[in-house]
């Protein structure tokens, strides 16, 4: 076949909704462009286990522990789907860490925003996990079938976080005023941070209509975005609490919230590394790595002598038939 | 009744150290794999510790005992109506806790986690072996839950050893190191406290002197297919000084700032809930 018929097959397969499958042919961009998202999403897996792993000793009962652990160890088994999904396009798990620890892969901006009290643990389920499920939901619909379905599994158990989350602001939302004012003060410093998770503007990005065409995407950031703004407008009545957003308002003609204006002078800088904790992140990852290399090395060389060990006992066992 | 209490505190204690120390790795582990690996054992150790600080309460609250008669003061009665599992684990000051100096060590690298977590799971197992057949029953249900978990804990553990011990020199030499450091601190295991003895007595612990033979027997066996001897040039137990102090709440120097923060927001919120 020319290379135009198998382009031409693979995008009639693509909006037949037939999943595009590791051995298929795929166009050079299509591979590449699966290849960034999905490991950038599985850095945004590790990355993220941090600022809520900031809370891990410091949680406030034995319930509120035991769950913020399990909470951070689903993220790491999410890292190790998507590592595994993105390694069926041909990138080894070794060569997109690299990437990461050298600043040429991305993580989502959001972890580069600080935890500072109990209540961010609640705000962090509740917006941050919110806002990743809507896009998750999504790409459970994406052209490339091991994406999808890893996309599945991580639904499941991202919703239970979610509830997780709502749940635990509801608890302050309910207790004594300063746990109030905790969960007042956490809605308002990841608000802002969680409707930028959505990327720039349809206008402003740059992906958008090859990813919708290959069906990687099926929603625009916008699009998401106002979904997320009209989902959270109506949970954040039952908590109780405010949206830190003067310009909230329902828009009859649209059917959609209005709201103000993102800061994507704040959006660009915190993407670029300038974030409040841009650096600590990438450091803790690679502290972490570099700190386990003797850890990996090990296990290699015990694993050799092992199977020569065996390979040895197996000639024995031959010669001496 | 009190011995009982002191007993089901030092269990659930062990196992509450640990975890917190453990749950630092969350995020940090070596590989990805081990990472999730040791948080599994994680949460399977603050679950059991859970099931044990919630016994301890229901013995307290049932029976209105009042701790305070006893040579560790009890802070509780004056902070707390009710005791329930997080005033115990939140509100108790440093001499208070009856956790091993075992569980509170520093991580240090990950050759001195896992020496620490294999040492620990192969005590635990074989007290929770026996512990199934005591004469409490809510012991005896709690063991027979928790053994199959920390059977897989002395499984993971001891392989990880095993890989380290005869992995590369530089394992080799870390986790020689780490005995160094952690061997000190395992002779506490089989030296019974009073509220030990008085439950042994009663058929509810087991005989925690009787278990040092096994545990000797399992650690050598693991020892000696990591290739690891022992680095003290001679006999393992005589050589060495054993550390205690731990089970009756006299504890290293670095125990009260890991416990300043696992108490921070109770303490800093009293009577909030969570």
């Amino acid at each position: 076949m020319q290379l135009h018929d198998l382009e031409k097959a693979f995008q009639q397969k693509i909006d037949n909704e037939i999943k595009i499958e590791p051995k298929d042919w795929m166009p050079d961009a299509y591979r590449k462009t699966n290849v960034r998202q999905i490991s950038q999403h599985a850095h945004s897996e590790i990355v993220g286990m941090l600022p809520e792993g900031n809370w891990i000793s410091r949680a406030p009962s034995l319930k509120r522990k035991a769950i913020l652990i399990a909470k951070v160890q689903d993220e790491a088994g999410h890292g190790l789907y998507l590592y595994a999904a993105a390694e069926t396009l041909g990138t080894s798990r070794e060569q997109m860490i690299d990437d990461l620890h050298s600043g040429k892969a991305k993580y989502s901006s959001i972890f580069n925003y600080p935890t500072l009290t109990w209540a961010d643990m609640g705000a962090v389920g509740w917006l941050v996990d919110g806002a990743a499920i809507l896009n998750q939901v999504m790409l459970c619909r994406t052209s490339y079938g091991p994406y999808a379905r890893a996309n599945v599994r991580i639904c499941k158990e991202e919703s239970f976080h979610q509830r997780q989350g709502f749940e635990s602001l509801m608890i302050l939302s309910k207790g004594t005023d300063e746990q109030k004012a905790m969960c007042q003060d956490a809605i308002n410093r990841w608000w802002w941070p969680a409707l930028m998770m959505f990327g720039p503007k349809d206008s402003e990005s740059n992906n958008n209509d090859q990813s919708m065409k290959w069906k990687i995407k099926r929603k625009s950031n916008d699009e998401l975005r106002q979904q997320f703004i009209d989902m959270a407008v109506q949970q954040v009545k039952v908590l109780g609490m405010k949206l830190p957003d003067d310009k909230l308002q329902w828009n009859e003609e649209k059917g959609h919230y209005d709201f103000g204006e993102i800061n994507w002078d704040e959006f660009w800088n915190v993407v670029k590394g300038n974030g409040p904790c841009n650096k600590q992140r990438l450091e803790a990852r690679k502290k972490a790595h570099e700190e386990g290399a003797w850890v990996r090395e090990a296990a290699v060389a015990y694993a050799k002598k092992k199977a020569d060990r065996q390979h040895t006992s197996a000639n024995e066992n031959t010669a001496a038939a | 009744m009190n011995q009982l209490i002191y007993y089901t505190l030092h269990l659930a204690d062990n196992n509450l150290i640990l975890t917190q120390r453990n749950a630092a790795w969350c995020g940090h582990g070596p590989i990805l794999e081990q990472d999730i690996a040791i948080t599994n054992i994680t949460l399977d150790l603050i679950g059991q510790s859970r099931n044990l600080y919630q016994y301890a309460a229901k013995l307290i609250n049932e029976k209105n005992i009042k701790l305070v008669e006893t040579e560790t003061p009890f802070s509780l009665e004056n902070e707390v109506n009710e005791v329930n599992e997080d005033s115990l684990a939140y509100l108790r000051t440093e001499r208070e806790f009856k956790n091993l100096l075992l569980a509170e060590q520093p991580n240090g690298d990950w050759a001195q986690t896992i020496l620490k977590q294999f040492f620990y799971s192969v005590y635990q197992y074989l007290l929770y072996e026996k512990m199934q057949y005591s004469k409490d029953e809510q012991l005896a249900g709690i063991a027979a839950k928790a053994i199959k978990e920390v059977k897989y804990h002395v499984t993971w553990s001891s392989e990880w050893v095993i890989r380290l011990g005869d992995g590369t020199a530089e394992s080799k030499a870390k986790m020689e190191k780490a005995i160094k450091e952690l061997w000190r601190y395992t002779g506490e295991m089989f030296v019974p406290a009073d509220y030990e003895t008085a439950m042994i007595a009663a058929a509810v612990a087991p005989d925690v002197a009787l278990l040092k033979g096994e545990w000797m027997k399992k650690v050598m066996e693991v020892f000696s297919e990591a290739t690891i001897s022992s680095p003290f040039g001679g006999d393992w137990n005589e050589t060495v000084f054993m550390q205690t102090g731990g089970k009756n709440g006299i504890h290293t120097e670095q125990f009260g700032y890991m416990l300043t923060e696992l108490q921070y927001l109770q303490r800093t919120y009293p009577g909030a809930a969570w």
